[in-house]
C-alpha cells in the first residue's frame, strides 16, 4: 500500500521534473542524417523529405533566379546612368519586369532571414508615394531602411521612376539629371543587396534549420511556412492585387491602387504569375516543369483528405483554377479595368474567396497546422 | 438513512489533506500566474487588443488597461497567503473574485481550467482549509484544530467527481467512440514526441486513446475512492495527465490535476507532505496535532455555509445539462457548450469575412478582421456564433459612429467541425445588426448536415 504510493510519489517527481525542463529534443537527438527509412504500408508522413524538397526545389532555386534577374536589372541600371540612350532605357525597363514577376515566385517565402528584414516591405509596398519618391531623390542623404521610406523603393517606385514618362520625356527632362539616375541605380543595388542577403543566408546555414525544425507546432517550418503562403495568398495575392483596387475593403474601387499602375499593362501578367507560383507551391511544381514527389498535394492526400469524396488538393486546384480563368479575362491594365468594368474584378476576388475557405479551414484543419502564433494554452 | 447521513455529517477526519491541498493549490496557482505573465500572455491576451469579447451579462467587466499588471500581483499575493495560510478567509475569497475577474475580461481565453480554478476556489472560501498547519492557527490557536468535518474534504471530492465523470459523460459520442475524433486529427501530427511519436499516425492508436479516455475519465473517482486500489489509481492518473501534458499545449492544468487527486489519500501521506514542507519553513507539523476539532463560530455561520456549498453543488450537477434545452449539434452550435467539463472533444476551424453594407445606397465593403482583432480573437471568433454576434455588433457600431449610415452587417462564415469539411455556418442574409445578445436558440445558425 505504502510502497505503492511511494513508487508513485517518486513517478510523479520524476515526470514533474522532466516536463518542467522544455522538452526540445530536435538539437540533441537528430544528427544530419539521412538513413533511407523503410518503407511499409501507413508510415507517417515524412514531413522532413517534404521541407528538404520545400528548400531544395523550390525556395532556394527561386531565389536564386530572383538574384539573378535582379543583377541583371542592377547592370542595366548601371549601364543607364552611364549612357543614357533609348536603347539601354528599353533594356532596363525589360530587366525590371523581368524581376518582378520573378520576385512573384518568392514573396509567399517569408520566413527566415526575409521574414527579420522585411524583405517584402522593401520589395513590393504599392501603391508607392510619388511626391515623396521626387523629394527623396533630390535629397543629399536618405535611409532607405526606414519603415516610413517602404513607399519610396522596390519595384513599385521603379515603376513610377521608369514608365510614369514617355522614353522622350524621360531622356530630355529626367535622366539628365544624375540624382534621378543615381536614384535608380540605388534602388535597383538596395534590391539585389537584401535578396542576396536572404539568399546566401539560405545556403549557409538556415536550410539547415528550416529542414531541422519538423515539428508539428507553432513554430516548426511546416506550419511557419504554410501560414506564411496563406498569408501572402490573402493579403497580398487576393486582397492586394485584386480586392484593394476593386474595393472590396473601402466600397469605392481605388483604381490607383493596382500593382504597376504607371507600366499601366503589367498588372495582369504579375498577378497571374502570382497566382500560379502559389498553386505551384501547393503542387510541388518546379519551374522545369517536373513534380517533386513529396509536396502539400501529397501531404493531404497521406492524411485522407477530401470534402465530398473529393481529394481537397483536387478541389483546390480547380479553385485556383477557376479564379485563374476569370483573371485571364481581366485587361492588362487594371486600373483600366477597375474603371470600365469592375464587376470583373470583383467576380475574380469572389473566386479567389472561395478557394480561401479551402485553404485555411479545410486544409489546415486536415493538417493539424494552426493559424499563426496562437501560443496560448488549449484545453 | 437519515441518521446514517446525520452520523455522516457529524463525523471527522484529520485536517492535515485539506491543509496539504491547500498549500499546493497556493503554489500552483503562483506558479501559473508567473507563468502567464512570462509568457508575455498579460499584454498579449488582454492589454493589446483594442476589442474584448464579454461573457453574457458581464459587459461591465472591463480590462484596465495596464493596470492588469497589478491584478495578476495581486493575484500572486493571494496565492502566497494561500499557501501560508494567512489571513485565509480573506485572501482566499480576494484569489477567487480576482482570478474570476480576470476571466471575465475576456471569453476568448475561456477553458474549463480556468473554469475549475475559478470553481474549486469559491468553494474553498468555505472550507476551514486554514485549521491546520497554518500562519492563521500559528498565530491563534483558537482557530487551530487537528480534526475537521469529513464532508468538508469530501466536498472537494465530489467536485473532482463532477469533472471528471461529466468530461467523461461527454466522450460517449459517435465521434469520439465511433470515429476515434479528433484524436485522429491530433494525433499523427505528434509523430516528434519521443517514442511514442512513432506510433502516433496508427488508426488502432486513436482509439485505444479515445476508449482509454473516456473510460478513465468515466472511473477513475470510483478507483481513488477504494482504498486498495488507491495508490494504482494515482499512478493512473500521473500517467493519464503527463501524457496530456506531452501531447497537448495545456499549461498548467494536468500538474493541478495530479495535485488535486491526492485529496483522496488518507492523512499519514500528507502528514508526510507537510514534514517535507515543515523542515524547509521550520515550523514543526506536531504542534499542529492539538487533538482538538473544528467547530463553526456559530450555529448560523455553519447553517449559511453548508447551505451555500448545498446549492453549490446542486448548481455543478445541473449546470452543465442545460446543453438539453437547445435544439441541434451541440458542437455545431456550441448552446450550452461551456461551464460543462468538455475538454478536447472537438476540432473546429473556421473563417468568418464581414460584409458592411448600407441598406439604402447598397454600397458594401468587406472588413480585414486583423484590424480590430488579434490572431487569437479572430481565431476563436469564428467558429463560435456567440463571438460572430458580439463582433459583428461591434462593427456596425464602430463604422456607424465613423458616419456611415444604415449600417447592415453580415456575414459569410464557413467552419469544419472534426474534418467534415468546410461548411457554411452562419445565414449569411441575416443581418447581425437586426439581433439582440441573449441566451436564446440562436436560428441564425444553418444547421449542420449530418
Amino acid at each position: 500500500m505504502f510502497s505503492g504510493f511511494k513508487h508513485s510519489l517518486s513517478t510523479l517527481s520524476v515526470c514533474i521534473l522532466c516536463l518542467l525542463i522544455p522538452y526540445s529534443c530536435t538539437d540533441t537527438e537528430e544528427p544530419d542524417c539521412c538513413e533511407e527509412m523503410p518503407s511499409f504500408e501507413n508510415t507517417p508522413f515524412d514531413r522532413k523529405a517534404l521541407l528538404k524538397s520545400w528548400a531544395d526545389d523550390i525556395i532556394i532555386p527561386s531565389f536564386e533566379r530572383y538574384v539573378k534577374s535582379l543583377t541583371v536589372l542592377n547592370d542595366r541600371a548601371t549601364d543607364l546612368t552611364n549612357d543614357p540612350s533609348m536603347a539601354s532605357l528599353e533594356n532596363l525597363r525589360e530587366s525590371w519586369l523581368d524581376a518582378y514577376s520573378s520576385w512573384q515566385s518568392v514573396s509567399m517565402f517569408d520566413i527566415g532571414m526575409a521574414e527579420t528584414i522585411g524583405l517584402r516591405n522593401f520589395t513590393n509596398i504599392f501603391p508607392t508615394d510619388v511626391d515623396k519618391i521626387n523629394e527623396t531623390l533630390n535629397r543629399d542623404s536618405y535611409n532607405l531602411g526606414l519603415p516610413s521610406n517602404f513607399v519610396v523603393q522596390g519595384f513599385p517606385a521603379l515603376d513610377y521612376l521608369l514608365f510614369a514618362f514617355t522614353g522622350e520625356e524621360l531622356m530630355q527632362n529626367k535622366l539628365v539629371n544624375t540624382k534621378y539616375t543615381d536614384y535608380i541605380s540605388t534602388l535597383t543595388e538596395r534590391l539585389l543587396m537584401l535578396s542576396s542577403d536572404v539568399l546566401s543566408d539560405w545556403k549557409s546555414s538556415y536550410r539547415d534549420e528550416f529542414i531541422r525544425n519538423d515539428a508539428s507546432s507553432a513554430t516548426g517550418s511546416v506550419d511557419k511556412l504554410v501560414n506564411d503562403a496563406l498569408f501572402y495568398y490573402e493579403k497580398f495575392l487576393r486582397a492586394g492585387k485584386i480586392g484593394i483596387p476593386a474595393g472590396v475593403f473601402s466600397g469605392t474601387p481605388i483604381s490607383d491602387a493596382v500593382e504597376a499602375p504607371f507600366s499601366k499593362i503589367y498588372s495582369k501578367q504579375l498577378f497571374l504569375a502570382g497566382l500560379g507560383h502559389f498553386k505551384n507551391f501547393l503542387n510541388g511544381e518546379l519551374t522545369n516543369g517536373t513534380i517533386s514527389d513529396t509536396h502539400l498535394g501529397t501531404y493531404l492526400d497521406a492524411v485522407n483528405a477530401e470534402k465530398d469524396g473529393t481529394a481537397l488538393i483536387t478541389l483546390m486546384n480547380k479553385q485556383l483554377d477557376e479564379a485563374k480563368l476569370l483573371g485571364e479575362r481581366l485587361s492588362d491594365n487594371f486600373q483600366d479595368q477597375v474603371e470600365t468594368d469592375n464587376i470583373k474584378m470583383l467576380q475574380t476576388y469572389d473566386e479567389l474567396q472561395k478557394a480561401v475557405v479551402l485553404l485555411k479551414v479545410d486544409m489546415l484543419q486536415a493538417l493539424n497546422i494552426k493559424v499563426d502564433f496562437v501560443d496560448a494554452d488549449g484545453d | 438513512m437519515k441518521n446514517s447521513l446525520i452520523k455522516y455529517y457529524k463525523s471527522n477526519t484529520e485536517a492535515a489533506p485539506l491543509a496539504a491541498f491547500r498549500i499546493l493549490f497556493g503554489i500552483l496557482m503562483l506558479i501559473s500566474t508567473i507563468r502567464f505573465w512570462y509568457h508575455g500572455w498579460i499584454e498579449k491576451l488582454y492589454i493589446n487588443p483594442i476589442f474584448h469579447f464579454k461573457y453574457y451579462g458581464f459587459d461591465f467587466i472591463k480590462v484596465p488597461g495596464t493596470y492588469t499588471y497589478l491584478l495578476f500581483i495581486a493575484v500572486a499575493i493571494c496565492c502566497v497567503f494561500i499557501s501560508l495560510g494567512y489571513m485565509y478567509r480573506i485572501s482566499m475569497t480576494l484569489f477567487f473574485v480576482l482570478f474570476t475577474y480576470i476571466e471575465l475580461m475576456d471569453k476568448t481565453t475561456y477553458l474549463n481550467h480556468y473554469y475549475f480554478v475559478s470553481v474549486l476556489s469559491f468553494l474553498l472560501i468555505f472550507l476551514p482549509a486554514n485549521a491546520y498547519f497554518s500562519l492563521d492557527a500559528k498565530r491563534n490557536p483558537s482557530l487551530s484544530f487537528q480534526y475537521i468535518p469529513r464532508w468538508t474534504g469530501d466536498s472537494i471530492k465530489f467536485l473532482l467527481f463532477i469533472v471528471y465523470f461529466y468530461a467523461g459523460l461527454a466522450k460517449l459520442n459517435k465521434d469520439w467512440l465511433l470515429e476515434a475524433l479528433p484524436l485522429k486529427i491530433w494525433l499523427p501530427s505528434k509523430f516528434s514526441v519521443p517514442i511514442l511519436g512513432d506510433y502516433m499516425h496508427y488508426e488502432w492508436v486513436h482509439y485505444l486513446f479515445s476508449w482509454s479516455g473516456a473510460i478513465y475519465d468515466l472511473t477513475i473517482v470510483f478507483f481513488l475512492i477504494y482504498k486498495r486500489t488507491r495508490p494504482y489509481a494515482f499512478i493512473l492518473v500521473v500517467i493519464f495527465h503527463v501524457l496530456t501534458r506531452v501531447l497537448f499545449d495545456i499549461g498548467m492544468f494536468p500538474y493541478i490535476m495530479i495535485m488535486a487527486t491526492l485529496i483522496f489519500f488518507d492523512a499519514t501521506i500528507h502528514k508526510k507532505i507537510l514534514k517535507y514542507i515543515s523542515v524547509i519553513i521550520g515550523t514543526k507539523v506536531s504542534l499542529f496535532d492539538n487533538q482538538r476539532t473544528f467547530k463553526f463560530s456559530k450555529p448560523v455561520i455553519e447553517k449559511i455555509t453548508v447551505g451555500i456549498i448545498c446549492l453549490f453543488m446542486l448548481f455543478q450537477i445541473i449546470f452543465p445539462f442545460r446543453h438539453l434545452s437547445y435544439p441541434g449539434n451541440l458542437y455545431w452550435t456550441e448552446q450550452g457548450y461551456r461551464f460543462s467539463w468538455r475538454v478536447m472533444l472537438m476540432e473546429k476551424t473556421g473563417y468568418a469575412q464581414f460584409k458592411i453594407v448600407d441598406s439604402k445606397t447598397g454600397k458594401r465593403f468587406y472588413v480585414d478582421n486583423r484590424d480590430f482583432l488579434s490572431s487569437f480573437q479572430e481565431k476563436q471568433m469564428s467558429t463560435q456564433a456567440d463571438f460572430i454576434l458580439e463582433y459583428g455588433q461591434y462593427l456596425g457600431n464602430h463604422f456607424t459612429s465613423q458616419g456611415h449610415e444604415n449600417i447592415q452587417v453580415f456575414v459569410e462564415s464557413f467552419v469544419s467541425l472534426n474534418g467534415r469539411g468546410s461548411t457554411e455556418f452562419i445565414n449569411p442574409e441575416t443581418d447581425l445588426m437586426s439581433l439582440n445578445v441573449n441566451l436564446k436558440h440562436k436560428t441564425w445558425i444553418l444547421p449542420l448536415d449530418e
